[in-house]
Protein backbone atom coordinates (compact mmCIF):
# COMPACT_ATOMS: atom_id res chain seq x y z
CA UNK A 1 0.00 0.00 0.00
CA UNK A 2 1.45 3.36 -0.94
CA UNK A 3 0.33 6.06 1.38
CA UNK A 4 0.02 9.43 -0.26
CA UNK A 5 2.27 12.20 0.85
CA UNK A 6 -0.55 14.31 2.22
CA UNK A 7 -1.83 11.40 4.33
CA UNK A 8 1.67 10.83 5.71
CA UNK A 9 1.94 14.50 6.57
CA UNK A 10 -1.51 14.54 8.15
CA UNK A 11 -0.66 11.51 10.30
CA UNK A 12 2.61 13.10 11.37
CA UNK A 13 0.79 16.29 12.36
CA UNK A 14 -1.83 14.34 14.34
CA UNK A 15 0.87 12.34 16.16
CA UNK A 16 2.79 15.53 16.91
CA UNK A 17 -0.34 17.22 18.26
CA UNK A 18 -1.18 14.24 20.47
CA UNK A 19 2.36 14.26 21.86
CA UNK A 20 2.07 18.00 22.53
CA UNK A 21 -1.21 17.44 24.37
CA UNK A 22 0.40 14.61 26.38
CA UNK A 23 3.34 16.71 27.51
CA UNK A 24 1.75 20.17 27.87
CA UNK A 25 -0.08 19.47 31.17
CA UNK A 26 3.10 18.00 32.69
CA UNK A 27 5.08 21.02 31.52
CA UNK A 28 2.39 23.25 33.04
CA UNK A 29 3.00 21.67 36.46
CA UNK A 30 6.71 22.43 36.12
CA UNK A 31 6.00 26.05 35.07
CA UNK A 32 3.51 26.50 37.93
CA UNK A 33 6.09 25.42 40.46
CA UNK A 34 8.10 28.55 39.51
CA UNK A 35 5.09 30.85 39.21
CA UNK A 36 4.85 33.77 41.67
CA UNK A 37 1.05 33.63 41.59
CA UNK A 38 -0.68 30.99 43.67
CA UNK A 39 -3.89 31.09 41.64
CA UNK A 40 -2.80 28.72 38.82
CA UNK A 41 -3.77 31.36 36.25
CA UNK A 42 -2.19 31.73 32.84
CA UNK A 43 0.06 33.40 31.81
CA UNK A 44 2.33 33.13 34.90
CA UNK A 45 2.79 36.41 36.74
CA UNK A 46 6.51 36.01 37.43
CA UNK A 47 9.40 33.69 38.19
CA UNK A 48 10.28 32.59 41.71
CA UNK A 49 12.12 29.76 43.40
CA UNK A 50 10.52 30.39 46.79
CA UNK A 51 8.14 27.40 46.50
CA UNK A 52 11.08 25.12 45.83
CA UNK A 53 12.91 26.58 48.83
CA UNK A 54 9.85 26.16 51.03
CA UNK A 55 9.23 22.62 49.82
CA UNK A 56 12.87 21.76 50.48
CA UNK A 57 12.39 22.44 54.20
CA UNK A 58 8.85 21.05 54.49
CA UNK A 59 9.04 18.21 57.04
CA UNK A 60 5.74 16.62 55.94
CA UNK A 61 6.94 16.33 52.36
CA UNK A 62 10.29 14.90 53.52
CA UNK A 63 8.66 12.19 55.62
CA UNK A 64 6.28 11.38 52.80
CA UNK A 65 9.13 10.95 50.30
CA UNK A 66 10.95 8.68 52.73
CA UNK A 67 7.81 6.60 53.34
CA UNK A 68 7.16 6.29 49.61
CA UNK A 69 10.73 5.22 48.90
CA UNK A 70 10.65 2.61 51.68
CA UNK A 71 7.29 1.18 50.62
CA UNK A 72 8.36 1.07 46.98
CA UNK A 73 11.67 -0.62 47.84
CA UNK A 74 10.02 -3.32 50.00
CA UNK A 75 7.26 -3.96 47.44
CA UNK A 76 9.86 -4.17 44.66
CA UNK A 77 11.94 -6.77 46.49
CA UNK A 78 8.86 -8.94 47.10
CA UNK A 79 7.70 -8.49 43.52
CA UNK A 80 11.16 -9.44 42.21
CA UNK A 81 11.16 -12.75 44.08
CA UNK A 82 7.56 -13.69 43.32
CA UNK A 83 7.61 -12.44 39.73
CA UNK A 84 10.82 -14.32 38.88
CA UNK A 85 9.54 -17.62 40.33
CA UNK A 86 6.30 -17.22 38.43
CA UNK A 87 8.07 -16.22 35.21
CA UNK A 88 10.28 -19.33 35.37
CA UNK A 89 7.31 -21.60 36.03
CA UNK A 90 5.18 -20.11 33.26
CA UNK A 91 7.86 -20.01 30.59
CA UNK A 92 9.63 -23.32 31.23
CA UNK A 93 6.66 -25.59 31.99
CA UNK A 94 3.19 -26.22 30.67
CA UNK A 95 0.53 -27.19 33.14
CA UNK A 96 -3.20 -27.21 33.71
CA UNK A 97 -4.66 -23.82 34.55
CA UNK A 98 -1.81 -21.80 33.05
CA UNK A 99 -4.18 -19.28 31.46
CA UNK A 100 -5.90 -18.74 34.78
CA UNK A 101 -2.58 -18.03 36.47
CA UNK A 102 -1.76 -15.57 33.68
CA UNK A 103 -5.05 -13.74 34.27
CA UNK A 104 -4.48 -13.81 38.02
CA UNK A 105 -1.19 -11.90 37.69
CA UNK A 106 -2.71 -9.19 35.49
CA UNK A 107 -5.94 -8.85 37.47
CA UNK A 108 -4.63 -6.69 40.35
CA UNK A 109 -3.57 -4.04 37.83
CA UNK A 110 -6.39 -4.49 35.29
CA UNK A 111 -9.24 -4.23 37.77
CA UNK A 112 -9.93 -0.66 38.91
CA UNK A 113 -7.84 0.40 41.89
CA UNK A 114 -10.94 0.97 43.95
CA UNK A 115 -11.92 -2.70 43.65
CA UNK A 116 -8.45 -3.93 44.55
CA UNK A 117 -8.24 -1.32 47.30
CA UNK A 118 -11.50 -2.04 49.05
CA UNK A 119 -11.09 -5.81 48.62
CA UNK A 120 -7.67 -5.73 50.30
CA UNK A 121 -8.61 -3.33 53.08
CA UNK A 122 -11.74 -5.37 53.79
CA UNK A 123 -9.72 -8.60 53.89
CA UNK A 124 -7.05 -7.09 56.14
CA UNK A 125 -9.24 -5.30 58.63
CA UNK A 126 -12.49 -7.24 58.85
CA UNK A 127 -11.45 -10.77 57.88
CA UNK A 128 -7.87 -11.12 59.14
CA UNK A 129 -8.09 -8.51 61.88
CA UNK A 130 -4.75 -6.94 60.89
CA UNK A 131 -4.37 -3.23 61.58
CA UNK A 132 -3.88 -1.19 58.43
CA UNK A 133 -0.44 0.35 58.23
CA UNK A 134 2.98 0.05 56.66
CA UNK A 135 2.87 -3.76 56.47
CA UNK A 136 -0.52 -4.00 54.76
CA UNK A 137 0.52 -1.27 52.33
CA UNK A 138 3.64 -3.17 51.28
CA UNK A 139 1.61 -6.36 50.81
CA UNK A 140 -0.95 -4.52 48.66
CA UNK A 141 1.71 -2.83 46.52
CA UNK A 142 3.70 -6.04 46.03
CA UNK A 143 0.53 -7.75 44.80
CA UNK A 144 0.05 -5.41 41.85
CA UNK A 145 3.79 -5.01 41.21
CA UNK A 146 4.38 -8.74 40.51
CA UNK A 147 3.10 -8.31 36.96
CA UNK A 148 5.88 -5.93 35.83
CA UNK A 149 8.68 -8.27 36.95
CA UNK A 150 6.81 -11.31 35.67
CA UNK A 151 6.33 -9.81 32.20
CA UNK A 152 9.96 -8.78 31.86
CA UNK A 153 11.30 -12.13 33.08
CA UNK A 154 8.92 -14.08 30.89
CA UNK A 155 9.77 -12.05 27.79
CA UNK A 156 13.49 -12.51 28.41
CA UNK A 157 13.19 -16.27 29.02
CA UNK A 158 11.15 -16.64 25.85
CA UNK A 159 13.87 -14.94 23.82
CA UNK A 160 16.68 -16.84 25.58
CA UNK A 161 15.28 -20.29 24.86
CA UNK A 162 16.35 -23.29 26.93
CA UNK A 163 19.48 -24.38 25.03
CA UNK A 164 22.08 -22.95 27.37
CA UNK A 165 20.33 -24.37 30.41
CA UNK A 166 20.15 -27.79 28.78
CA UNK A 167 23.81 -27.60 27.84
CA UNK A 168 24.66 -26.73 31.43
CA UNK A 169 22.66 -29.70 32.71
CA UNK A 170 24.28 -32.01 30.15
CA UNK A 171 27.67 -30.91 31.41
CA UNK A 172 26.68 -32.07 34.84
CA UNK A 173 25.67 -28.85 36.60
CA UNK A 174 22.88 -29.20 39.16
CA UNK A 175 19.71 -27.12 39.06
CA UNK A 176 20.93 -24.49 41.47
CA UNK A 177 24.30 -24.14 39.75
CA UNK A 178 22.60 -23.78 36.38
CA UNK A 179 20.26 -21.15 37.74
CA UNK A 180 23.03 -19.21 39.44
CA UNK A 181 25.61 -19.37 36.65
CA UNK A 182 23.48 -19.58 33.49
CA UNK A 183 19.91 -18.37 33.96
CA UNK A 184 20.39 -15.54 36.43
CA UNK A 185 23.16 -13.68 34.55
CA UNK A 186 20.99 -13.66 31.45
CA UNK A 187 18.01 -12.40 33.42
CA UNK A 188 19.91 -9.64 35.17
CA UNK A 189 18.90 -6.68 32.99
CA UNK A 190 15.32 -7.96 32.70
CA UNK A 191 15.14 -8.11 36.49
CA UNK A 192 16.54 -4.61 36.76
CA UNK A 193 14.01 -3.30 34.22
CA UNK A 194 11.11 -5.12 35.87
CA UNK A 195 12.22 -3.98 39.30
CA UNK A 196 12.47 -0.35 38.19
CA UNK A 197 8.97 -0.51 36.74
CA UNK A 198 7.65 -2.08 39.93
CA UNK A 199 9.32 0.67 41.91
CA UNK A 200 7.78 3.41 39.77
CA UNK A 201 4.37 1.75 39.91
CA UNK A 202 4.44 1.57 43.70
CA UNK A 203 5.89 5.05 44.14
CA UNK A 204 2.99 6.62 42.20
CA UNK A 205 0.07 4.58 43.39
CA UNK A 206 -2.71 6.45 45.14
CA UNK A 207 -6.05 4.62 44.99
CA UNK A 208 -5.11 1.26 46.51
CA UNK A 209 -2.87 3.20 48.89
CA UNK A 210 -5.70 5.27 50.36
CA UNK A 211 -7.45 2.02 51.26
CA UNK A 212 -4.55 -0.17 52.37
CA UNK A 213 -2.34 2.33 54.22
CA UNK A 214 -4.46 3.28 57.17
CA UNK A 215 -4.33 6.74 58.76
CA UNK A 216 -0.75 6.62 60.09
CA UNK A 217 1.13 6.07 56.83
CA UNK A 218 1.54 9.04 54.49
CA UNK A 219 3.12 8.31 51.13
CA UNK A 220 3.95 11.13 48.74
CA UNK A 221 0.73 10.80 46.68
CA UNK A 222 -1.31 10.72 49.90
CA UNK A 223 0.51 13.86 51.07
CA UNK A 224 -0.33 15.60 47.79
CA UNK A 225 -3.96 14.58 48.02
CA UNK A 226 -4.37 15.85 51.59
CA UNK A 227 -2.61 19.14 50.85
CA UNK A 228 -4.23 19.74 47.49
CA UNK A 229 -7.26 21.54 48.81
CA UNK A 230 -5.55 23.29 51.71
CA UNK A 231 -5.33 27.04 51.17
CA UNK A 232 -1.83 28.32 50.40
CA UNK A 233 -0.36 24.85 49.85
CA UNK A 234 -0.97 24.70 46.08
CA UNK A 235 2.49 25.97 45.01
CA UNK A 236 4.32 23.50 47.27
CA UNK A 237 2.09 20.71 46.02
CA UNK A 238 3.22 21.68 42.51
CA UNK A 239 6.86 21.39 43.52
CA UNK A 240 6.26 17.95 45.04
CA UNK A 241 4.38 16.96 41.88
CA UNK A 242 7.43 17.85 39.78
CA UNK A 243 9.58 15.70 42.06
CA UNK A 244 7.10 12.87 41.57
CA UNK A 245 7.23 13.17 37.79
CA UNK A 246 11.02 12.95 37.89
CA UNK A 247 11.19 10.07 40.39
CA UNK A 248 8.63 8.01 38.48
CA UNK A 249 9.80 8.73 34.93
CA UNK A 250 13.53 8.33 35.54
CA UNK A 251 13.25 4.58 36.30
CA UNK A 252 11.22 4.10 33.11
CA UNK A 253 13.82 5.86 31.08
CA UNK A 254 16.47 3.64 32.66
CA UNK A 255 14.42 0.48 32.20
CA UNK A 256 13.94 1.42 28.58
CA UNK A 257 17.67 1.70 28.06
CA UNK A 258 18.25 -1.65 29.76
CA UNK A 259 15.87 -3.64 27.61
CA UNK A 260 17.04 -4.03 24.03
CA UNK A 261 13.47 -4.42 22.82
CA UNK A 262 11.36 -1.39 23.72
CA UNK A 263 8.11 -3.34 23.59
CA UNK A 264 9.39 -5.42 26.52
CA UNK A 265 8.76 -2.47 28.74
CA UNK A 266 5.41 -1.67 27.21
CA UNK A 267 4.46 -5.25 27.84
CA UNK A 268 4.86 -4.52 31.50
CA UNK A 269 1.39 -3.05 31.51
CA UNK A 270 -0.53 -4.94 28.90
CA UNK B 1 19.69 -35.46 52.48
CA UNK B 2 22.58 -33.41 51.13
CA UNK B 3 22.19 -30.46 48.87
CA UNK B 4 23.42 -32.35 45.81
CA UNK B 5 21.02 -35.24 46.35
CA UNK B 6 18.13 -32.76 46.65
CA UNK B 7 19.34 -31.20 43.45
CA UNK B 8 19.47 -34.51 41.60
CA UNK B 9 16.04 -35.56 42.86
CA UNK B 10 14.70 -32.25 41.62
CA UNK B 11 16.23 -32.55 38.19
CA UNK B 12 14.55 -35.94 37.76
CA UNK B 13 11.16 -34.67 38.86
CA UNK B 14 9.91 -31.67 36.86
CA UNK B 15 6.58 -31.84 38.71
CA UNK B 16 8.19 -31.08 42.06
CA UNK B 17 10.32 -28.38 40.44
CA UNK B 18 7.23 -26.70 39.02
CA UNK B 19 5.49 -27.04 42.36
CA UNK B 20 8.34 -25.31 44.18
CA UNK B 21 8.45 -22.50 41.65
CA UNK B 22 4.72 -21.93 41.79
CA UNK B 23 4.22 -22.38 45.54
CA UNK B 24 5.21 -18.95 46.79
CA UNK B 25 3.73 -16.69 44.07
CA UNK B 26 0.51 -18.68 43.79
CA UNK B 27 0.02 -18.79 47.54
CA UNK B 28 0.56 -15.06 47.62
CA UNK B 29 -1.83 -14.25 44.78
CA UNK B 30 -4.52 -16.63 46.01
CA UNK B 31 -4.23 -15.80 49.70
CA UNK B 32 -3.93 -12.07 49.28
CA UNK B 33 -5.93 -11.37 46.16
CA UNK B 34 -8.40 -14.13 45.35
CA UNK B 35 -9.44 -14.51 48.95
CA UNK B 36 -9.83 -10.74 49.25
CA UNK B 37 -12.03 -10.60 46.15
CA UNK B 38 -14.12 -13.52 47.42
CA UNK B 39 -14.41 -11.87 50.82
CA UNK B 40 -15.56 -8.67 49.14
CA UNK B 41 -18.30 -10.62 47.42
CA UNK B 42 -19.39 -12.18 50.72
CA UNK B 43 -19.25 -8.87 52.58
CA UNK B 44 -21.63 -7.35 50.04
CA UNK B 45 -24.31 -9.68 51.42
CA UNK B 46 -23.69 -8.75 55.05
CA UNK B 47 -24.99 -5.70 56.79
CA UNK B 48 -24.19 -3.44 59.71
CA UNK B 49 -26.21 -2.91 62.83
CA UNK B 50 -27.77 0.51 62.50
CA UNK B 51 -27.32 1.29 66.22
CA UNK B 52 -23.87 -0.03 67.03
CA UNK B 53 -22.31 0.14 63.54
CA UNK B 54 -20.99 -3.38 64.13
CA UNK B 55 -20.64 -5.75 61.19
CA UNK B 56 -23.42 -8.35 61.16
CA UNK B 57 -22.29 -11.52 59.45
CA UNK B 58 -25.66 -12.80 58.34
CA UNK B 59 -26.75 -13.22 54.75
CA UNK B 60 -29.07 -10.49 53.50
CA UNK B 61 -30.06 -9.04 50.16
CA UNK B 62 -30.63 -5.57 51.66
CA UNK B 63 -27.60 -3.98 50.00
CA UNK B 64 -28.41 -5.46 46.62
CA UNK B 65 -31.98 -4.26 47.00
CA UNK B 66 -30.77 -0.79 47.92
CA UNK B 67 -28.37 -0.38 45.00
CA UNK B 68 -30.81 -1.79 42.45
CA UNK B 69 -33.81 0.08 43.85
CA UNK B 70 -32.58 3.58 44.52
CA UNK B 71 -32.46 6.16 41.75
CA UNK B 72 -29.13 7.56 42.99
CA UNK B 73 -27.25 4.37 42.19
CA UNK B 74 -28.89 4.05 38.81
CA UNK B 75 -27.97 7.59 37.75
CA UNK B 76 -24.43 7.33 39.10
CA UNK B 77 -23.94 3.97 37.36
CA UNK B 78 -25.20 5.44 34.08
CA UNK B 79 -22.92 8.46 34.45
CA UNK B 80 -19.92 6.25 35.21
CA UNK B 81 -20.72 4.01 32.27
CA UNK B 82 -21.12 7.06 30.03
CA UNK B 83 -17.75 8.49 31.08
CA UNK B 84 -16.02 5.11 30.61
CA UNK B 85 -17.50 4.63 27.13
CA UNK B 86 -16.72 8.20 26.02
CA UNK B 87 -13.16 7.96 27.31
CA UNK B 88 -12.68 4.62 25.53
CA UNK B 89 -14.11 5.99 22.26
CA UNK B 90 -11.92 9.11 22.36
CA UNK B 91 -8.79 7.11 23.16
CA UNK B 92 -9.48 4.54 20.41
CA UNK B 93 -10.15 7.31 17.88
CA UNK B 94 -6.79 8.89 18.72
CA UNK B 95 -4.86 5.62 18.99
CA UNK B 96 -5.84 4.33 15.53
CA UNK B 97 -4.13 7.03 13.44
CA UNK B 98 -1.26 7.61 15.88
CA UNK B 99 -0.46 3.89 16.19
CA UNK B 100 -0.54 3.57 12.41
CA UNK B 101 1.86 6.46 11.99
CA UNK B 102 4.25 5.02 14.60
CA UNK B 103 4.30 1.49 13.19
CA UNK B 104 3.94 1.95 9.46
CA UNK B 105 4.94 5.49 8.44
CA UNK B 106 7.66 6.70 10.81
CA UNK B 107 11.25 5.64 10.17
CA UNK B 108 12.73 2.86 12.28
CA UNK B 109 14.77 5.30 14.34
CA UNK B 110 11.96 7.70 15.10
CA UNK B 111 9.70 4.73 15.82
CA UNK B 112 11.86 3.80 18.80
CA UNK B 113 11.87 7.41 20.02
CA UNK B 114 8.09 7.67 19.59
CA UNK B 115 7.51 4.55 21.69
CA UNK B 116 9.61 6.07 24.47
CA UNK B 117 7.83 9.40 24.06
CA UNK B 118 4.44 7.77 24.57
CA UNK B 119 5.71 5.48 27.31
CA UNK B 120 7.10 8.16 29.61
CA UNK B 121 3.84 10.05 30.30
CA UNK B 122 2.14 6.70 30.88
CA UNK B 123 4.31 6.25 33.93
CA UNK B 124 4.18 9.83 35.17
CA UNK B 125 2.02 9.79 38.26
CA UNK B 126 -1.71 9.45 37.78
CA UNK B 127 -2.30 11.93 40.57
CA UNK B 128 0.05 14.49 39.06
CA UNK B 129 -1.80 14.23 35.74
CA UNK B 130 -5.14 14.89 37.40
CA UNK B 131 -3.50 17.80 39.22
CA UNK B 132 -2.13 19.17 35.97
CA UNK B 133 -5.60 19.14 34.44
CA UNK B 134 -6.97 20.93 37.46
CA UNK B 135 -4.72 23.88 36.79
CA UNK B 136 -5.25 23.55 33.03
CA UNK B 137 -9.03 23.73 33.39
CA UNK B 138 -9.21 26.19 36.26
CA UNK B 139 -10.82 29.59 36.00
CA UNK B 140 -8.31 31.87 34.27
CA UNK B 141 -6.06 28.88 33.57
CA UNK B 142 -4.27 27.90 30.39
CA UNK B 143 -7.37 26.53 28.60
CA UNK B 144 -9.36 29.66 29.41
CA UNK B 145 -6.52 31.76 28.05
CA UNK B 146 -6.00 29.66 24.91
CA UNK B 147 -9.75 29.37 24.34
CA UNK B 148 -10.06 33.12 24.75
CA UNK B 149 -7.93 33.60 21.64
CA UNK B 150 -10.60 31.86 19.55
CA UNK B 151 -13.60 32.99 21.58
CA UNK B 152 -14.09 29.87 23.68
CA UNK B 153 -13.69 29.28 27.41
CA UNK B 154 -12.51 26.39 29.54
CA UNK B 155 -15.25 23.81 30.14
CA UNK B 156 -14.58 24.29 33.85
CA UNK B 157 -14.90 21.50 36.40
CA UNK B 158 -17.61 18.93 35.72
CA UNK B 159 -18.62 16.08 33.43
CA UNK B 160 -16.59 17.30 30.42
CA UNK B 161 -13.55 17.83 32.61
CA UNK B 162 -13.79 14.26 33.94
CA UNK B 163 -14.00 12.83 30.41
CA UNK B 164 -11.09 14.96 29.13
CA UNK B 165 -8.84 14.20 32.09
CA UNK B 166 -9.56 10.47 32.07
CA UNK B 167 -9.09 10.27 28.29
CA UNK B 168 -5.75 12.03 28.81
CA UNK B 169 -4.64 9.76 31.64
CA UNK B 170 -5.42 6.45 29.91
CA UNK B 171 -4.43 7.44 26.33
CA UNK B 172 -0.93 5.89 26.41
CA UNK B 173 -2.48 2.64 27.72
CA UNK B 174 -4.49 2.45 24.49
CA UNK B 175 -1.89 3.78 22.06
CA UNK B 176 0.84 1.28 22.99
CA UNK B 177 -1.12 -1.98 22.44
CA UNK B 178 -2.59 -0.54 19.23
CA UNK B 179 0.91 0.33 18.06
CA UNK B 180 2.09 -3.19 18.93
CA UNK B 181 -0.81 -4.64 16.92
CA UNK B 182 0.04 -2.52 13.84
CA UNK B 183 3.65 -3.56 14.25
CA UNK B 184 2.65 -7.22 13.93
CA UNK B 185 0.85 -6.63 10.61
CA UNK B 186 3.37 -7.71 7.96
CA UNK B 187 4.21 -5.06 5.39
CA UNK B 188 4.00 -7.71 2.67
CA UNK B 189 0.28 -7.97 3.36
CA UNK B 190 -0.17 -4.26 2.70
CA UNK B 191 1.89 -4.53 -0.50
CA UNK B 192 -0.16 -7.51 -1.64
CA UNK B 193 -3.40 -5.60 -1.12
CA UNK B 194 -1.92 -2.65 -3.03
CA UNK B 195 -0.70 -4.86 -5.87
CA UNK B 196 -4.14 -6.35 -6.18
CA UNK B 197 -5.48 -2.87 -6.77
CA UNK B 198 -6.92 -1.91 -3.40
CA UNK B 199 -6.70 1.77 -2.59
CA UNK B 200 -5.10 2.63 0.79
CA UNK B 201 -8.49 3.31 2.38
CA UNK B 202 -9.83 -0.08 1.30
CA UNK B 203 -6.63 -1.86 2.37
CA UNK B 204 -6.85 -0.20 5.74
CA UNK B 205 -10.49 -1.11 6.25
CA UNK B 206 -10.40 -4.70 5.02
CA UNK B 207 -6.84 -5.84 5.75
CA UNK B 208 -5.24 -3.75 8.47
CA UNK B 209 -8.17 -2.90 10.74
CA UNK B 210 -9.33 -6.51 11.38
CA UNK B 211 -5.78 -7.39 12.43
CA UNK B 212 -5.53 -4.39 14.74
CA UNK B 213 -8.86 -4.89 16.50
CA UNK B 214 -7.46 -7.28 19.16
CA UNK B 215 -4.86 -4.68 20.17
CA UNK B 216 -7.48 -1.95 20.15
CA UNK B 217 -9.77 -4.00 22.36
CA UNK B 218 -6.90 -4.89 24.71
CA UNK B 219 -6.20 -1.18 25.15
CA UNK B 220 -9.88 -0.40 25.59
CA UNK B 221 -10.07 -2.90 28.46
CA UNK B 222 -7.64 -0.69 30.34
CA UNK B 223 -9.27 2.64 29.54
CA UNK B 224 -12.75 1.25 30.23
CA UNK B 225 -11.94 -0.69 33.38
CA UNK B 226 -9.72 1.93 34.96
CA UNK B 227 -12.25 4.71 34.27
CA UNK B 228 -15.08 2.63 35.73
CA UNK B 229 -13.39 2.58 39.12
CA UNK B 230 -11.92 6.05 39.29
CA UNK B 231 -12.76 8.44 42.08
CA UNK B 232 -9.69 10.63 42.57
CA UNK B 233 -9.95 12.41 39.21
CA UNK B 234 -13.61 13.01 39.91
CA UNK B 235 -12.72 14.65 43.21
CA UNK B 236 -10.08 16.82 41.61
CA UNK B 237 -11.78 18.02 38.40
CA UNK B 238 -15.35 16.70 38.65
CA UNK B 239 -17.01 19.54 40.54
CA UNK B 240 -20.10 18.17 42.29
CA UNK B 241 -20.30 15.06 40.09
CA UNK B 242 -20.03 11.60 41.59
CA UNK B 243 -18.99 8.33 40.02
CA UNK B 244 -19.29 4.81 41.41
CA UNK B 245 -15.82 5.01 42.90
CA UNK B 246 -16.85 8.01 45.00
CA UNK B 247 -19.84 6.14 46.42
CA UNK B 248 -17.60 3.18 47.28
CA UNK B 249 -15.07 5.46 48.92
CA UNK B 250 -17.62 7.46 50.91
CA UNK B 251 -19.31 4.34 52.25
CA UNK B 252 -16.13 2.36 52.90
CA UNK B 253 -15.63 4.03 56.26
CA UNK B 254 -19.15 3.88 57.64
CA UNK B 255 -20.87 0.97 55.89
CA UNK B 256 -18.43 -1.52 54.46
CA UNK B 257 -21.05 -4.04 53.25
CA UNK B 258 -22.81 -1.34 51.25
CA UNK B 259 -19.48 -0.14 49.83
CA UNK B 260 -18.66 -3.74 48.85
CA UNK B 261 -22.05 -4.09 47.16
CA UNK B 262 -21.48 -0.86 45.19
CA UNK B 263 -18.01 -2.08 44.18
CA UNK B 264 -19.70 -5.11 42.65
CA UNK B 265 -21.36 -2.85 40.04
CA UNK B 266 -18.11 -1.95 38.23
CA UNK B 267 -16.92 -5.56 38.62
CA UNK B 268 -20.09 -6.89 36.97
CA UNK B 269 -19.93 -4.26 34.21
CA UNK B 270 -16.27 -5.08 33.52
CA UNK B 271 -17.02 -8.81 33.48
CA UNK B 272 -19.76 -8.17 30.91
CA UNK B 273 -17.34 -6.06 28.88
CA UNK B 274 -14.70 -8.80 29.04
CA UNK B 275 -17.25 -11.44 28.02
CA UNK B 276 -18.29 -9.27 25.06
CA UNK B 277 -14.74 -8.74 23.83
CA UNK B 278 -13.53 -12.27 24.54
CA UNK B 279 -14.31 -13.43 21.02
CA UNK B 280 -11.97 -10.84 19.49
CA UNK B 281 -8.99 -12.65 21.02
CA UNK B 282 -8.04 -9.50 22.89
CA UNK B 283 -7.50 -11.26 26.19
CA UNK B 284 -4.39 -12.94 24.81
CA UNK B 285 -3.09 -9.46 24.03
CA UNK B 286 -3.27 -8.18 27.58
Amino acid sequence: MTISRSTRRLLAVVTGLVLAVLYAPLALVVVNSFNTSQALTWPPSGFTTQWWQRAAVNPGAHDAILTSLTVAACATVLALVLGTLLGLAMQRYSFFGKDTVNLLVVLPIALPGIVTGIALSNAFSSILGVRLGFFTLVVAHATFCIVTVFNNVQARLRRMGGNLEEASADLGAGMWTTFRLVTLPQLRSALLAGGLLAFALSFDEIIVTTFAAGPGVTTLPVWILTNLFRPGQAPIVNVVAVVMIVVSVAPIWLAQRLSSDPTDTTRAIH
Amino acid sequence: MTLSSISSTLSRRPGIRLGLLLAAPLTWLVLVYVVALAALLVTAFWTIDSFTNELERTFTLDNVREITGEALYRSVTLRTLGVALLVTLIDCAIALPVGFYMAKVASRRSRHLLVIAFLMPLWASYLVKALAWRSLLSNGGLLDWAGGLVGLGSPGFGFTAIVLTQAYIWLPYVILPVYAAYERVPDSLLDAAGDLGARPALTFRTVVLPLVVPGLVAGSIFSFSLTMGDYITVNIVGGANQMLGNLVYINSGSNLPLAAAIALIPIVVIMIYLALVRRTGALENL
